[in-house]
């Protein structure tokens, strides 16, 4: 009954619909890329000296861990490289070279591969990386003190959020949103052009990558709560569009809220969890300590993701 | 292979093969050389009638032992030249009778007297093992009794219309089985089921309660069917505890043809879809093998590529061009080793596409991950593995290539077994 002929065989479907892994994390770096030219553009070499060092360094991380590991090797599939690209981003263009090697030491390390690499990290491993920074060396992510020495033409050459947390939205009223939009501010290398990380995130959401309920609800979210305070008192808090074109409300929302593993799938949770970023977010910079609230928003989401992804549609057929 | 399209934000769609007007008539396959039967028991020692040598007759019953229930039926003249066993799906063990055939037919006559008094005896006696393959047990089984019979005419997977088709050529034979299975099991409500589409062509025509499913992938899947019929979905007892019974159209047919002409049928529609996606109908003894019909249609296979049993979405692949066309083959899909998409053990990265394209509102993100674990009944009773209907659109769009559809599969075969095993403790 044994054929010469070798037939493959597989259990169905036989279809597939051509996605992989590899695609999303080319397209999304794709997505981020005008962002990051947008950063070289203004920063010149160290921006892109940073972009280049984080992307090799998460891909070496990756390698070193999958050898340490002894599991097969998963850097082809280019989502170490991603995490490098998008912790360059939100890093000052005057980052250290240790800086950045321990930021992608953290994300791709700490942040996913002891939970036993992609799609197990609990928590955005750019975002932990990133907060773990900004808790433990204060100054080189105060973008005030990292800029310092860049000649910048900037309308205001100090950070929009960090003016408004010292001296109230009266010393951010000049700038146009125009010019926020352009990414003429102060503040991440790519996370500052909102032009170029919406162009990007857009791109993401047709291509169906990221899930556009979780951006639009952050961004909702951060806009609607901004809204309230901004009504409740305009002395004390800055307007909403103002809160939406500064920081990293924009990569936040397309890019960090979005990362597949630690989000959720279903539609109604996916409002909750971006909608609770993007208020976290507009609390932790109108009430809390820190200048930027995205970064720990989108860990504060990444936490209770577990628990309202279990709002979900009841499945058919279940007789109780 | 449909792709998926540039912009992702609209879930792909498919839709089930409506009966064309013009359908070709079938290409009559010839007498092959060999015809291979399966007889679904394990091979333990050889019965007196059934040796190596023994002539038989077109429509007779094959048995391993006397008074067996399990039996194949020749589907030609000739003697046997082979009895082996054969390792089937999920590690059943059955067995192979090849038969070298004979140029002539020499029809049996035993059924043609047992065909005098339809009963329910006759009917798992000789038709269990007719084309379309009637499972004549649950209808005898007085503990679950069965209320509803239903006639499953769509089709089962994408690219496939012989359910259709035949419900078009053979109405009258359908009309015949019917009474025969209203006669026999006192049933009366019997159910066809018919994509939406094509009620008006049958609608009056035949002696049944006609119900009209979506031609959407996948509302005319059997379970799918079931839950539109009933709003339940059977958990691990199986199908059989809810009192509805699934019939396909070809057995039915098959029943009313037999009891018509007192002859059992032996031959049988297939589909062959060739690697260009191109349908051709053919009329195939069944045991035929494979390479037999793919001649005769011109598809050339070659290493690497793939022949499935069924279609793409749900079918079987098989590993030689020697294996037979079962008595429930519906259709031959041959696939081209460079349309073949390989599986892979990547992690899932919740990116949640297998949940929204689920039609049963299954959590599949979570399910996968005990599935994988083997834990299959904490997927069962916290992640809704019984709501699964079983369309594998969640393989098909996974970004990580899990077989996720063999899980399920798998798991739902793993609890079946924990179940009989305590079944079988107990008693």
């Amino acid at each position: 009954m044994n054929s010469k002929k070798m037939l493959i065989v597989s259990h169905a479907p036989f279809w597939h619909d051509g996605s992989g892994i590899p695609e999303r994390s080319y397209h999304t770096i794709i997505a981020a890329l005008p962002a990051a030219c947008v950063g070289i553009a203004y920063y010149g070499a160290p921006a892109l000296g940073v972009i280049s060092l984080a992307i090799a360094s998460a891909i070496l991380w990756e390698l070193l861990l999958n050898y340490a590991s002894k599991r097969p090797i998963t850097v082809g599939n280019g989502n170490a490289a991603l995490i490098g690209l998008l912790i360059a981003m939100v890093l000052p263009a005057s980052a250290p070279w240790w800086l950045v090697l321990i930021g992608t030491f953290l994300a791709i390390v700490i942040g996913m591969q002891i939970f036993g690499g992609i799609g197990a990290n609990p928590f955005n491993p750019v975002a932990l990386a990133i907060a773990i920074l900004m808790v433990s060396y204060k100054s080189h992510l105060d973008f005030d003190a990292a800029l310092v020495n860049f000649s910048l033409d900037f309308p205001s050459t100090t950070d929009p959020l960090a003016a408004l947390k010292a001296f109230g939205p009266a010393a951010v009223e000049n700038l146009r949103p125009v010019d926020l939009l352009m990414g003429r501010q102060v503040g991440g290398l790519g996370s500052t052009c909102g032009l170029a990380i919406a162009i990007g995130g857009i791109y993401l959401i047709l291509r169906g990558i990221i899930r556009w309920e979780i951006s639009i609800a952050f961004i909702l979210g951060v806009f609607i709560s901004a809204m309230l305070f901004n009504m409740s008192d305009p002395v004390r808090y800055a307007p909403p569009a103002f809160h939406l074109l500064t920081g990293y409300t924009l990569i936040g929302a397309f890019f960090l809220a979005t990362e597949s593993s630690s989000s959720p799938v279903n539609f109604i949770p996916m409002l909750v969890y971006g909608a609770l970023g993007g208020v976290m977010t507009v609390l932790i910079r109108n009430i809390g300590a820190y200048v930027d609230g995205v970064i720990f928003a989108i860990l504060l989401i990444n936490l209770i993701n577990p628990l309202v992804d279990k709002i979900r549609p009841k499945a058919i057929g279940k007789v109780a | 292979m449909r792709k998926r399209t540039f912009f992702g934000l609209s879930k792909p769609s498919f839709h089930y093969e409506l009966a064309t007007a013009a359908v070709a008539d079938p290409v009559a396959i010839p007498t092959p050389e060999t015809v291979t039967l399966y007889i679904k028991q394990e091979l333990k020692r050889t019965s007196s009638s059934l040796k190596v040598g023994t002539s038989v007759k077109t429509g007779q019953r094959l048995v391993l032992n006397e008074g067996d229930d399990i039996c194949a039926i020749s589907s030609a003249t000739g003697t046997i030249c082979a009895i082996t066993p054969f390792l089937a799906d999920y590690g059943r063990a059955w067995t192979t009778v090849t038969i070298k055939t004979e140029g002539s037919d020499i029809p049996d006559t035993e059924f043609a007297e047992a065909s005098q008094e339809p009963s329910l005896e006759t009917l798992n006696r000789y038709l269990a093992a007719s084309p379309g393959e009637p499972d004549i047990g649950p209808l005898m089984d007085a503990r679950n009794p069965v209320h509803t019979i239903v006639i499953y005419g769509g089709n089962a997977d994408l690219l496939i219309d012989t359910s259709l088709y035949l419900f078009k050529q053979s109405a009258e034979a359908i009309n015949a089985g019917i009474e025969i299975l209203r006669k026999t099991t006192g049933i009366e409500d019997i159910v066809i089921v018919i994509p939406e589409e094509s009620v008006q062509n049958y609608s009056g025509h035949l002696d049944a309660r006609m119900q009209p499913v979506s031609s959407q992938y996948p509302y005319a899947q059997p379970l799918m069917v079931l839950h539109q019929l009933t709003g339940r979905l059977p958990d691990e007892k199986g199908m059989a505890s809810m009192g509805v019974h699934f019939i396909r159209a070809e057995a039915v047919a098959a029943i009313g043809q037999a009891f018509s002409s007192g002859r059992l049928p032996v031959e049988k529609a297939v589909a062959v879809i060739d690697k260009q996606g191109v349908r051709h109908m053919a009329r195939a003894r069944v045991g035929t093998p494979v390479g037999v019909l793919l001649k005769t249609f011109d598809v050339q296979v070659n290493d690497q590529d793939k022949i499935i049993f069924g279609g793409p979405m749900t079918g079987n692949a098989i590993y030689s061009e020697d294996l037979p066309i079962r008595a429930d083959t519906d259709a031959i899909l041959v696939q081209d080793k460079s349309v073949i998409s390989l599986y892979s053990d990547y992690p899932c990265i919740n990116c949640g596409d297998c949940v929204r394209i689920c039609p049963a509102n299954v959590p599949v993100n979570l399910l996968v991950r005990f599935l994988e674990a083997g834990q299959y009944t904490e997927g069962a009773d916290l992640y809704d593995l019984y709501s699964c209907i079983e369309c594998g659109l969640c393989s098909y769009v996974c970004v990580s290539r899990i077989p996720i559809y063999q899980y399920i599969k798998l798991a739902k075969f793993e609890i079946g077994r924990i179940i009989s095993a305590e079944e079988m403790n107990e008693q």
